[in-house]
Protein backbone atom coordinates (compact mmCIF):
# COMPACT_ATOMS: atom_id res chain seq x y z
CA UNK A 1 0.00 0.00 0.00
CA UNK A 2 1.40 3.38 -0.94
CA UNK A 3 2.06 6.07 1.62
CA UNK A 4 -0.65 8.23 0.14
CA UNK A 5 -3.16 5.44 0.64
CA UNK A 6 -1.93 4.94 4.21
CA UNK A 7 -2.91 8.52 4.83
CA UNK A 8 -6.17 8.77 2.89
CA UNK A 9 -7.74 5.47 3.91
CA UNK A 10 -8.63 6.90 7.32
CA UNK A 11 -11.01 9.45 5.81
CA UNK A 12 -13.33 7.34 3.75
CA UNK A 13 -12.37 3.77 2.95
CA UNK A 14 -11.52 2.74 6.52
CA UNK A 15 -12.96 5.65 8.50
CA UNK A 16 -12.81 4.68 12.16
CA UNK A 17 -16.31 5.92 12.99
CA UNK A 18 -18.35 5.43 9.84
CA UNK A 19 -16.82 2.21 8.53
CA UNK A 20 -15.05 0.42 11.38
CA UNK A 21 -17.50 1.65 14.03
CA UNK A 22 -14.64 2.00 16.54
CA UNK A 23 -14.36 4.60 19.28
CA UNK A 24 -18.11 4.89 19.72
CA UNK A 25 -17.84 6.08 23.33
CA UNK A 26 -16.31 9.51 22.65
CA UNK A 27 -18.17 9.68 19.33
CA UNK A 28 -21.53 9.53 21.03
CA UNK A 29 -20.51 11.17 24.28
CA UNK A 30 -18.87 14.48 23.37
CA UNK A 31 -20.39 15.47 20.04
CA UNK A 32 -23.16 17.71 21.40
CA UNK A 33 -21.46 20.66 19.68
CA UNK A 34 -19.15 21.01 16.69
CA UNK A 35 -16.30 22.49 18.73
CA UNK A 36 -16.41 19.64 21.26
CA UNK A 37 -16.32 17.08 18.45
CA UNK A 38 -13.40 18.82 16.74
CA UNK A 39 -11.48 19.24 20.02
CA UNK A 40 -11.92 15.59 20.92
CA UNK A 41 -10.94 14.54 17.40
CA UNK A 42 -7.75 16.59 17.38
CA UNK A 43 -6.76 15.40 20.87
CA UNK A 44 -7.18 11.82 19.68
CA UNK A 45 -5.26 12.60 16.48
CA UNK A 46 -2.29 13.81 18.49
CA UNK A 47 -2.31 10.65 20.61
CA UNK A 48 -2.69 8.41 17.55
CA UNK A 49 0.09 10.15 15.65
CA UNK A 50 2.57 10.13 18.54
CA UNK A 51 1.79 6.61 19.75
CA UNK A 52 1.99 5.21 16.21
CA UNK A 53 5.39 6.85 15.65
CA UNK A 54 6.85 5.76 18.99
CA UNK A 55 5.46 2.24 18.83
CA UNK A 56 6.77 1.76 15.33
CA UNK A 57 10.18 3.01 16.50
CA UNK A 58 10.41 0.68 19.49
CA UNK A 59 8.57 -2.33 18.06
CA UNK A 60 11.76 -4.39 17.70
CA UNK A 61 12.83 -3.82 21.30
CA UNK A 62 9.56 -5.01 22.81
CA UNK A 63 9.16 -8.78 23.21
CA UNK A 64 5.86 -10.05 21.80
CA UNK A 65 4.45 -11.29 25.09
CA UNK A 66 4.60 -7.91 26.80
CA UNK A 67 3.77 -5.71 23.80
CA UNK A 68 0.23 -4.80 24.94
CA UNK A 69 1.27 -3.45 28.38
CA UNK A 70 4.14 -1.58 26.74
CA UNK A 71 1.81 -0.07 24.13
CA UNK A 72 -0.69 0.94 26.80
CA UNK A 73 2.02 2.69 28.82
CA UNK A 74 3.11 4.62 25.73
CA UNK A 75 -0.47 5.55 24.79
CA UNK A 76 -1.39 6.50 28.36
CA UNK A 77 1.65 8.78 28.55
CA UNK A 78 0.61 10.72 25.47
CA UNK A 79 -2.96 10.94 26.71
CA UNK A 80 -1.70 12.40 29.98
CA UNK A 81 0.37 14.90 28.03
CA UNK A 82 -2.75 15.97 26.10
CA UNK A 83 -4.74 16.15 29.34
CA UNK A 84 -2.17 18.37 31.08
CA UNK A 85 -1.58 20.64 28.10
CA UNK A 86 -5.30 21.13 27.52
CA UNK A 87 -5.93 21.84 31.22
CA UNK A 88 -3.24 24.51 31.06
CA UNK A 89 -3.92 26.18 27.73
CA UNK A 90 -7.52 25.32 26.75
CA UNK A 91 -9.25 25.17 30.17
CA UNK A 92 -12.76 25.71 28.79
CA UNK A 93 -12.60 22.95 26.22
CA UNK A 94 -10.87 20.71 28.75
CA UNK A 95 -13.76 21.19 31.13
CA UNK A 96 -16.33 20.45 28.43
CA UNK A 97 -14.64 17.21 27.38
CA UNK A 98 -13.99 16.27 31.01
CA UNK A 99 -13.58 12.57 31.58
CA UNK A 100 -13.44 11.78 27.87
CA UNK A 101 -9.84 13.01 27.59
CA UNK A 102 -8.35 10.45 30.01
CA UNK A 103 -10.60 7.87 28.36
CA UNK A 104 -8.67 8.23 25.07
CA UNK A 105 -6.36 5.63 26.66
CA UNK A 106 -8.98 2.95 26.18
CA UNK A 107 -10.15 4.22 22.79
CA UNK A 108 -9.92 1.09 20.67
CA UNK A 109 -8.87 3.10 17.62
CA UNK A 110 -5.56 4.00 19.29
CA UNK A 111 -4.62 0.52 20.50
CA UNK A 112 -6.12 -0.91 17.30
CA UNK A 113 -3.78 1.12 15.08
CA UNK A 114 -0.82 0.33 17.36
CA UNK A 115 -1.48 -3.38 17.21
CA UNK A 116 -2.71 -3.72 13.62
CA UNK A 117 -0.45 -1.21 11.92
CA UNK A 118 2.35 0.50 13.84
CA UNK A 119 3.76 -2.70 15.30
CA UNK A 120 4.21 -4.12 11.79
CA UNK A 121 5.16 -1.12 9.66
CA UNK A 122 7.97 1.40 9.30
CA UNK A 123 7.94 4.83 10.95
CA UNK A 124 6.83 6.93 7.99
CA UNK A 125 3.90 4.68 7.05
CA UNK A 126 2.85 4.48 10.71
CA UNK A 127 2.99 8.23 11.06
CA UNK A 128 0.81 8.73 7.98
CA UNK A 129 -1.54 6.00 9.13
CA UNK A 130 -1.95 7.61 12.57
CA UNK A 131 -2.40 11.06 11.11
CA UNK A 132 -4.93 9.89 8.52
CA UNK A 133 -6.91 7.80 10.97
CA UNK A 134 -6.91 10.62 13.50
CA UNK A 135 -7.99 13.29 11.03
CA UNK A 136 -10.65 10.94 9.64
CA UNK A 137 -11.90 10.46 13.20
CA UNK A 138 -11.86 14.25 13.74
CA UNK A 139 -13.78 14.74 10.50
CA UNK A 140 -16.42 12.25 11.60
CA UNK A 141 -16.75 13.86 15.04
CA UNK A 142 -16.92 17.32 13.50
CA UNK A 143 -19.68 16.19 11.11
CA UNK A 144 -21.66 14.56 13.89
CA UNK A 145 -21.10 17.49 16.26
CA UNK A 146 -22.13 20.03 13.61
CA UNK A 147 -25.25 18.08 12.74
CA UNK A 148 -26.29 17.79 16.37
CA UNK A 149 -25.51 21.41 17.13
CA UNK A 150 -27.41 22.67 14.07
CA UNK A 151 -30.48 20.56 14.81
CA UNK A 152 -30.31 20.76 18.59
CA UNK A 153 -29.42 24.39 19.30
CA UNK A 154 -29.75 26.04 15.85
CA UNK A 155 -26.15 27.20 16.02
CA UNK A 156 -22.75 26.23 14.68
CA UNK A 157 -19.46 26.69 16.58
CA UNK A 158 -21.46 28.62 19.15
CA UNK A 159 -22.86 31.17 16.67
CA UNK A 160 -26.62 31.11 16.78
CA UNK A 161 -28.24 31.71 13.41
CA UNK A 162 -31.89 31.55 14.49
CA UNK A 163 -33.12 32.91 17.81
CA UNK A 164 -35.21 29.91 18.77
CA UNK A 165 -34.93 26.61 20.56
CA UNK A 166 -33.77 23.66 18.48
CA UNK A 167 -34.81 20.04 18.74
CA UNK A 168 -33.61 19.28 22.24
CA UNK A 169 -33.46 15.55 21.53
CA UNK A 170 -30.37 15.99 19.37
CA UNK A 171 -28.36 17.47 22.25
CA UNK A 172 -29.35 14.61 24.53
CA UNK A 173 -27.69 11.16 24.29
CA UNK A 174 -30.48 9.52 22.23
CA UNK A 175 -29.96 12.20 19.59
CA UNK A 176 -26.34 11.09 19.29
CA UNK A 177 -27.46 7.60 18.30
CA UNK A 178 -30.05 8.94 15.86
CA UNK A 179 -27.69 11.41 14.22
CA UNK A 180 -24.91 8.83 13.98
CA UNK A 181 -27.32 6.29 12.47
CA UNK A 182 -28.45 8.68 9.76
CA UNK A 183 -24.87 9.77 9.03
CA UNK A 184 -23.72 6.15 8.66
CA UNK A 185 -26.67 5.39 6.40
CA UNK A 186 -25.77 8.38 4.27
CA UNK A 187 -22.08 7.40 4.09
CA UNK A 188 -23.03 3.82 3.22
CA UNK A 189 -25.22 5.11 0.44
CA UNK A 190 -22.29 7.16 -0.89
CA UNK A 191 -19.99 4.13 -0.67
CA UNK A 192 -22.40 1.96 -2.59
CA UNK A 193 -22.93 4.43 -5.40
CA UNK A 194 -19.31 5.64 -5.58
CA UNK B 1 16.78 -6.14 13.19
CA UNK B 2 15.18 -9.27 14.61
CA UNK B 3 12.48 -9.03 17.21
CA UNK B 4 13.53 -9.66 20.80
CA UNK B 5 12.79 -13.08 22.25
CA UNK B 6 10.16 -13.23 25.00
CA UNK B 7 12.56 -14.33 27.71
CA UNK B 8 11.90 -13.25 31.27
CA UNK B 9 14.88 -10.91 31.29
CA UNK B 10 13.90 -9.30 27.99
CA UNK B 11 10.29 -8.80 29.09
CA UNK B 12 11.18 -7.31 32.46
CA UNK B 13 13.94 -5.09 31.13
CA UNK B 14 11.91 -3.73 28.20
CA UNK B 15 8.95 -2.90 30.43
CA UNK B 16 11.23 -1.24 32.97
CA UNK B 17 12.78 0.90 30.25
CA UNK B 18 9.40 1.82 28.74
CA UNK B 19 7.87 2.81 32.09
CA UNK B 20 11.01 4.70 33.17
CA UNK B 21 11.13 6.76 30.00
CA UNK B 22 7.37 7.37 30.12
CA UNK B 23 7.39 8.55 33.75
CA UNK B 24 10.41 10.78 33.19
CA UNK B 25 8.72 12.39 30.19
CA UNK B 26 5.46 12.85 32.10
CA UNK B 27 7.26 14.39 35.06
CA UNK B 28 8.84 16.89 32.69
CA UNK B 29 5.51 17.78 31.03
CA UNK B 30 3.88 18.05 34.45
CA UNK B 31 6.48 20.59 35.58
CA UNK B 32 6.05 22.46 32.32
CA UNK B 33 2.25 22.72 32.53
CA UNK B 34 1.98 23.21 36.30
CA UNK B 35 2.17 27.00 36.02
CA UNK B 36 -0.36 27.41 33.18
CA UNK B 37 -2.83 25.02 34.86
CA UNK B 38 -2.68 26.99 38.12
CA UNK B 39 -3.06 30.24 36.18
CA UNK B 40 -6.04 28.89 34.24
CA UNK B 41 -7.77 27.77 37.44
CA UNK B 42 -7.14 31.12 39.09
CA UNK B 43 -8.35 33.04 36.02
CA UNK B 44 -11.55 31.02 36.05
CA UNK B 45 -12.12 31.75 39.73
CA UNK B 46 -11.49 35.46 39.26
CA UNK B 47 -13.83 35.53 36.26
CA UNK B 48 -16.59 34.03 38.38
CA UNK B 49 -15.90 36.47 41.22
CA UNK B 50 -15.93 39.42 38.82
CA UNK B 51 -19.26 38.29 37.50
CA UNK B 52 -21.03 38.21 40.87
CA UNK B 53 -19.64 41.12 42.89
CA UNK B 54 -19.62 44.86 42.36
CA UNK B 55 -16.54 46.96 41.59
CA UNK B 56 -13.58 46.31 43.88
CA UNK B 57 -9.90 47.25 44.17
CA UNK B 58 -8.51 44.61 46.55
CA UNK B 59 -7.48 41.05 45.79
CA UNK B 60 -10.43 38.83 46.84
CA UNK B 61 -8.46 35.63 46.25
CA UNK B 62 -5.75 36.66 48.73
CA UNK B 63 -8.31 37.69 51.35
CA UNK B 64 -10.32 34.50 51.03
CA UNK B 65 -11.60 33.07 54.31
CA UNK B 66 -13.64 29.99 55.11
CA UNK B 67 -16.92 29.52 56.94
CA UNK B 68 -17.49 26.02 58.29
CA UNK B 69 -20.83 24.48 57.31
CA UNK B 70 -22.88 23.49 60.31
CA UNK B 71 -23.32 19.77 60.75
CA UNK B 72 -20.63 18.97 58.21
CA UNK B 73 -16.86 18.93 58.01
CA UNK B 74 -16.89 21.00 54.80
CA UNK B 75 -16.59 24.74 54.63
CA UNK B 76 -17.51 27.44 52.15
CA UNK B 77 -14.91 29.72 50.60
CA UNK B 78 -15.73 33.42 50.81
CA UNK B 79 -13.99 36.02 48.63
CA UNK B 80 -14.54 39.51 50.00
CA UNK B 81 -14.53 42.30 47.39
CA UNK B 82 -13.52 45.63 48.92
CA UNK B 83 -13.16 49.12 47.58
CA UNK B 84 -11.04 51.57 49.55
CA UNK B 85 -11.05 49.06 52.42
CA UNK B 86 -14.85 48.98 52.62
CA UNK B 87 -16.60 45.66 51.98
CA UNK B 88 -18.72 46.00 48.83
CA UNK B 89 -19.83 42.40 48.36
CA UNK B 90 -18.70 38.85 49.02
CA UNK B 91 -18.45 36.05 46.50
CA UNK B 92 -19.25 32.72 48.14
CA UNK B 93 -18.38 29.42 46.55
CA UNK B 94 -21.28 27.19 47.49
CA UNK B 95 -22.83 23.94 46.37
CA UNK B 96 -25.80 21.66 46.66
CA UNK B 97 -25.41 17.89 46.53
CA UNK B 98 -29.00 17.53 45.30
CA UNK B 99 -28.55 18.31 41.61
CA UNK B 100 -29.88 15.95 38.97
CA UNK B 101 -26.33 14.84 38.17
CA UNK B 102 -24.58 15.27 41.51
CA UNK B 103 -23.11 18.43 42.99
CA UNK B 104 -24.06 21.82 41.61
CA UNK B 105 -21.38 24.43 42.38
CA UNK B 106 -22.29 28.11 42.33
CA UNK B 107 -20.52 31.37 43.02
CA UNK B 108 -23.03 33.54 44.84
CA UNK B 109 -22.35 37.25 45.23
CA UNK B 110 -23.96 38.69 48.36
CA UNK B 111 -24.03 42.32 49.42
CA UNK B 112 -23.05 42.94 53.07
CA UNK B 113 -26.73 42.84 54.13
CA UNK B 114 -27.13 39.41 52.52
CA UNK B 115 -29.11 40.35 49.44
CA UNK B 116 -28.14 38.66 46.20
CA UNK B 117 -26.05 40.66 43.76
CA UNK B 118 -25.49 37.99 41.13
CA UNK B 119 -24.98 34.24 40.78
CA UNK B 120 -22.59 32.35 38.51
CA UNK B 121 -22.69 28.64 37.80
CA UNK B 122 -19.28 27.03 38.31
CA UNK B 123 -19.60 23.28 37.89
CA UNK B 124 -22.46 20.89 37.37
CA UNK B 125 -23.50 17.76 35.49
CA UNK B 126 -27.14 18.69 34.84
CA UNK B 127 -29.07 17.66 31.73
CA UNK B 128 -27.97 19.67 28.67
CA UNK B 129 -30.81 21.82 27.38
CA UNK B 130 -32.90 21.46 30.55
CA UNK B 131 -30.92 21.86 33.76
CA UNK B 132 -28.16 23.82 32.02
CA UNK B 133 -30.63 26.65 31.49
CA UNK B 134 -30.06 27.61 35.13
CA UNK B 135 -27.12 29.55 33.70
CA UNK B 136 -29.48 31.58 31.52
CA UNK B 137 -30.60 35.10 32.40
CA UNK B 138 -34.30 34.19 32.33
CA UNK B 139 -33.88 31.97 35.34
CA UNK B 140 -31.13 33.83 37.17
CA UNK B 141 -32.70 37.28 36.99
CA UNK B 142 -35.48 36.35 39.40
CA UNK B 143 -32.87 36.09 42.18
CA UNK B 144 -31.05 39.36 41.57
CA UNK B 145 -31.53 41.99 44.23
CA UNK B 146 -33.59 39.60 46.38
CA UNK B 147 -32.79 38.94 49.99
CA UNK B 148 -33.22 35.26 50.96
CA UNK B 149 -34.60 36.34 54.35
CA UNK B 150 -37.72 37.65 52.58
CA UNK B 151 -37.54 35.76 49.27
CA UNK B 152 -38.26 32.05 49.79
CA UNK B 153 -35.56 30.16 47.88
CA UNK B 154 -37.71 27.06 47.48
CA UNK B 155 -39.42 26.38 44.15
CA UNK B 156 -43.12 27.27 43.84
CA UNK B 157 -44.04 23.59 43.91
CA UNK B 158 -42.54 23.36 47.43
CA UNK B 159 -44.25 26.54 48.58
CA UNK B 160 -41.41 28.93 47.74
CA UNK B 161 -41.00 31.94 45.44
CA UNK B 162 -38.72 30.45 42.81
CA UNK B 163 -40.18 29.98 39.35
CA UNK B 164 -38.58 26.61 38.48
CA UNK B 165 -37.12 25.79 35.08
CA UNK B 166 -39.59 23.71 33.11
CA UNK B 167 -38.40 20.13 33.01
CA UNK B 168 -35.69 20.80 35.57
CA UNK B 169 -37.37 21.17 38.95
CA UNK B 170 -34.60 19.22 40.65
CA UNK B 171 -31.93 21.50 39.22
CA UNK B 172 -33.92 24.59 40.24
CA UNK B 173 -34.29 23.17 43.74
CA UNK B 174 -30.54 22.53 43.99
CA UNK B 175 -29.83 26.04 42.71
CA UNK B 176 -32.05 27.58 45.38
CA UNK B 177 -30.67 25.31 48.06
CA UNK B 178 -27.06 26.17 47.26
CA UNK B 179 -27.87 29.88 47.31
CA UNK B 180 -29.73 29.48 50.59
CA UNK B 181 -26.73 27.70 52.10
CA UNK B 182 -24.44 30.53 51.03
CA UNK B 183 -26.83 33.06 52.58
CA UNK B 184 -27.30 31.17 55.85
CA UNK B 185 -23.60 30.57 56.41
CA UNK B 186 -22.70 34.09 55.40
CA UNK B 187 -25.21 35.62 57.84
CA UNK B 188 -23.87 33.38 60.59
CA UNK B 189 -20.12 33.44 60.07
CA UNK B 190 -19.27 35.96 57.38
CA UNK B 191 -17.71 39.40 57.57
CA UNK B 192 -20.28 42.12 57.03
CA UNK B 193 -18.08 45.18 56.92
Amino acid sequence: MSNLQNFTKGFFKENAVFVQLLGMCPTLGVTSTAINGLGMGLATTFVLLMSNVVISLVKNFIPDKVRIPAFIVIIASFVTVVDLVMAGYLPDLHEQLGLFIPLIVVNCIVLGRAEAFASKHAVVSSMLDGLGMGLGFSMALLMLGSLREILGSLSLFGFKFVEADGILLFILPPGAFLALGFLIAFINHLRKTA
Amino acid sequence: MAKKESTLFNMVSSLVVVTLVASAALGYVYELTKGPIEAAKLAKKIRAIDEVVVEYDNNPVDEMYKIPIEGSTDSLEVYPAKKGGILMASAIRTYSPKGYGGNVWLMVGLLPDGSINNIAVLEHKETPGLGTKMNGDDFKNQFLGKNPSTFNMKVEKDGGDVDALSGATITSRAFGQATQLAFDMYMKGGQHE
